[in-house]
C-alpha cells in the first residue's frame, strides 16, 4: 500500500499545527462559531447531536495493522472505546472533545492518516472495490489510480471550493462492488480491442434528496489523459453549477439538466483545452505510485483445499470467504453486523484483534467496505480456520455477508443532527426478526439499506429493500422502497406506498420477504424477482 | 415553554440554560420566555456554547422539563441504542422518556 513520502508527511504535520492554532483561537474566543465552523469542517470535525464527531479518511478503504491499532488507541484515548465504519469506507468517532482534537490529529499523522477532505465542498475520500489487489475477477489493481487521483486532488485550489461535495469511485472488474454509478464521477478500468488499459467514465450519479444514476460519458479514456479529463469535468461543473441553491449544487443536477449529450460535449471541449496544456502525469509517475501496490510475496504451491469438517467454520467459509487471484489464498470478510448490534460499530479491543489478524495472516493489510464491514484481503486458505477461531472469540464471526441481517444503516437520529428518524433500531429489529441462520440462508442475498433522512447516507435508494426515515408531525415514520441496486445493473428503488411506524416497517419488510419466498423462481435473488414482477407483484402482500 | 440549548464549546456536550449558567442535565432547564432571544445573543457572543438556540419544551406532571421534539429528547439523554452511554445508564425507564 502507499506510504507517505517526506512531502506527504510535511503537509499533514503542518495541517495538524495549523488546526491546533485554530482550536486555540476558538477556545480563547478569538474566533466565533461562524468563523471556526468551516475550519473544523475542512478537518472532518462535525458537531453532531451529542458531541463533536470526527470522520477519519481511509483512502479507498485500505489500511494496515498499525493504522488499525492507532484507530483503536484513539477510540480509547479520545472517544468512548469504539468507532463506526461508514458507507464511504471511512471511520467516525462520536464523542470527541474540541480541546483534544489537535492531539488526536497528531496521533493520526504518526500513522499516515488524517481527516482532511472528509467534509465540506471538496473531493471526498475516493472509494474503490474492497477486494482491490486480491479479487480473482479484476483486470488490474485500481488502487494506484485512486492514489493518483488522491494526490491530484488534495489541496488543489480549483478543487478546494467546489460548488458542493464531489465523490469519486474507481474499480477494475465487471462486477461492481463499489456502487460505481451512484458517484459524481466514476471510473471502471477496462481493456480496449487493442489491448490497451483505459477508463470507462461515468458522471452525474448521486443519492441524497435528488437521486440520479450516473451516465456513461466516455467508453474509453487513455489512462495517460485522466488528469486532463477530470479537470474538464470539474471545469464544466464549476462554470455552470447552481451555487445559488444548495439543493441544486451537486454535479448530478447539472449533468441531468444539461443532458448526457450536452454535458459530454462541453466536457470534451474543455478536455481538448486541458490536453493542450500537457499537464498530465508522465508514465514514470504512475509507475512510481504503482510500485507501492505491488502484490505481496504470495507463497507458491499452496493447496486450495480447506478442511470443512467443522460445520460452523464451514458455514462461515461458505458465506464470508471470496475467491482470491492467487492460488492457495482467499479473501476473508469480517462482519460488523452481529444480530442486535449497531451496523459498522467496532470496539477498540476488536480493532486490536483485527489488526493482529491482518499482521499475522494478511500481509499486514485490511480493507473497510462501503457496506460497513471489514476485509482481510490475502489469507492463506490453510490459515482460515485460525482466523475464524480468533474472530469467534472476538465476537466478529457472524456469517451473514449480503444476507438480510447485513444491513447498511446510517447513524440516524441516535447520533446525527440532520436525521429525522432513527435508523439503527430499525436495523436491529429487522436483524432480530430474521436472526435464524437457516431462515437467512433460505432468503439468500438481500441488501437492506436504511437512511434516517433524505441525505441518504444509508444508501436507501440503492437498497433491494430501502427504508427512509422521515419526520411526520414530530414522530418517526418510515417509507418502504423496493428494487434498488448498487451493482453493475444499477437501479433506483421506488417507494412502495404509505409509510409505517417503527414496528410497522419491520412487519412490512417481513411481508415483502415472505412474498418473495412465495413467488420466486428457482435461482432468483430478491432483486431478480422484483425485476421480474415489479412493484405490483409485492404491493398487495405488503399493504393488503 | 421555551428552553435554550447548545453544545459546550470545549467538549461538545449538550447543554441547557438554567437561568444563570449552562447544565448538561435537561432537568435544570428553565423557561426563557420572552428573554430567549436576548439570552441567546449574549451567550453566543460569550463563546461558551456552540450555536445556542431555543426549542419548545413542556412540563411533565412531576414538574420536570421535557423537550417537545424527539430529536431534542435524544440530545438530552444520549443515543437510545447505547443506554450505557446516556446520562442515565442505570434508569430502565429512560428510553420511555425519550420515545
Amino acid at each position: 500500500m502507499y506510504r507517505y513520502d517526506k512531502y506527504d508527511q510535511a503537509m499533514v504535520d503542518t495541517r495538524v499545527e495549523e488546526f491546533r492554532d485554530q482550536v486555540r483561537r476558538r477556545l480563547e474566543g478569538k474566533l466565533d462559531d461562524d468563523q471556526f465552523k468551516p475550519l473544523r469542517l475542512k478537518n472532518g470535525l462535525y458537531l453532531q447531536l451529542h458531541a463533536y464527531m470526527l470522520r477519519v479518511a481511509i483512502p479507498y478503504g485500505t489500511l494496515n495493522s498499525a493504522q488499525m491499532r492507532a484507530l483503536g488507541a484513539i477510540a480509547r484515548k479520545y472517544d468512548r472505546g469504539y468507532g463506526h465504519f461508514t458507507t464511504r469506507q471511512n471511520i467516525q468517532y462520536n464523542w470527541i472533545k474540541l480541546a483534544e482534537a489537535p492531539d488526536l490529529f497528531a496521533d493520526l499523522a504518526k500513522v499516515e492518516m488524517h481527516a482532511i477532505q472528509t467534509s465540506g465542498e471538496s473531493i471526498r475520500n475516493i472509494s474503490s472495490d474492497q477486494y482491490a489487489g486480491a479479487a480473482a475477477d479484476e483486470l488490474i489493481d485500481p488502487r494506484p489510480w485512486c492514489e493518483m487521483l488522491r494526490q491530484m486532488t488534495t489541496f488543489m485550489p480549483e478543487f478546494s471550493y467546489l460548488p458542493r461535495k464531489f465523490k469519486i469511485a474507481v474499480i477494475a472488474s465487471a462486477e461492481d462492488r463499489a456502487a460505481l454509478r451512484w458517484h459524481d464521477f466514476a471510473l471502471r478500468i477496462v481493456q480496449n480491442a487493442s489491448g490497451e488499459i483505459g477508463f470507462e467514465v461515468y458522471a452525474g450519479g448521486g443519492m441524497g434528496r435528488t437521486p440520479f444514476i450516473a451516465y456513461r460519458i466516455r467508453e474509453f479514456l487513455p489512462t495517460s489523459q485522466l488528469f486532463s479529463y477530470l479537470q474538464a469535468v470539474l471545469r464544466v461543473w464549476n462554470r455552470h453549477a447552481r451555487r445559488d441553491n444548495i439543493h441544486k449544487q451537486r454535479m448530478k443536477i447539472l449533468v441531468h439538466d444539461l443532458g448526457q449529450e450536452e454535458f459530454t460535449r462541453q466536457v470534451e471541449e474543455a478536455f481538448e483545452h486541458f490536453l493542450s496544456l500537457a499537464e498530465d502525469f508522465p508514465q514514470a509517475e504512475y509507475d512510481r505510485i504503482a510500485a507501492y501496490f505491488a502484490p505481496p510475496p504470495f507463497e507458491q504451491g499452496l493447496s486450495d483445499e480447506i478442511d470443512l469438517s467443522d460445520p460452523a467454520f464451514a458455514a462461515w467459509v461458505d458465506r464470508q470467504v471470496i475467491a482470491h487471484k492467487a492460488p492457495g489464498y482467499a479473501i476473508a470478510n469480517i462482519s460488523l453486523k452481529p444480530v442486535g448490534g449497531i451496523p459498522g460499530d467496532i470496539s477498540a479491543d476488536q480493532m486490536d484483534v483485527v489488526a493482529d489478524l491482518a499482521e499475522r495472516y494478511s500481509f499486514d493489510e485490511l480493507r473497510a467496505t462501503h457496506a460497513q464491514n471489514l476485509v482481510l484481503p490475502h489469507v492463506r486458505k490453510a490459515d482460515l480456520h485460525a482466523v475464524w477461531q480468533a474472530l469467534v472469540e472476538a465476537g466478529l464471526a457472524d456469517a451473514n455477508l449480503d444476507l438480510v441481517s447485513d444491513i447498511i444503516a446510517c447513524p440516524g437520529l441516535d447520533y446525527c443532527s440532520l436525521a429525522n428518524a432513527r435508523s439503527i433500531p430499525v436495523a436491529q429489529k429487522i436483524a432480530e426478526r430474521f436472526a435464524d441462520p437457516a431462515r437467512q440462508a433460505d432468503v439468500g442475498e438481500l441488501k437492506i439499506k436504511i437512511s434516517g433522512c433524505i441525505n441518504a447516507c444509508g444508501h436507501h435508494h440503492a437498497g433491494n429493500i430501502g427504508i427512509l426515515g422521515v419526520d411526520r408531525k414530530g414522530s418517526e415514520s418510515y417509507q418502504l422502497l423496493l428494487g434498488g441496486s448498487g451493482d453493475e445493473v444499477t437501479t433506483q428503488a421506488k417507494i412502495a406506498g404509505p409509510g409505517f411506524d417503527e414496528d410497522g416497517i419491520v412487519d412490512a419488510v417481513e411481508r415483502a420477504v415472505e412474498q418473495y419466498r412465495t413467488i420466486r423462481e428457482p435461482g432468483e435473488r430478491f432483486i431478480d424477482t422484483y425485476r421480474r414482477v415489479g412493484m405490483d407483484g409485492f404491493k398487495e402482500a405488503i399493504y393488503g | 415553554m421555551r428552553i435554550l440549548t447548545g453544545n459546550d464549546l470545549k467538549t461538545g456536550a449538550v447543554t441547557w440554560w438554567t437561568g444563570y449558567d449552562w447544565s448538561i442535565h435537561v432537568e435544570d432547564a428553565v423557561d426563557a420566555g420572552d428573554q430567549a432571544d436576548a439570552i441567546l445573543a449574549r451567550e453566543a457572543a460569550a463563546c461558551r456554547v456552540n450555536n445556542p438556540y431555543a426549542i419548545d419544551g413542556e412540563k411533565a406532571p412531576d414538574g420536570s422539563v421535557r423537550p417537545a421534539h424527539i430529536k431534542d429528547r435524544i440530545r438530552a439523554l444520549g443515543p437510545t441504542v447505547r443506554p450505557d452511554l446516556t446520562l442515565k445508564p442505570a434508569d430502565p425507564d429512560a428510553r420511555n422518556w425519550v420515545i
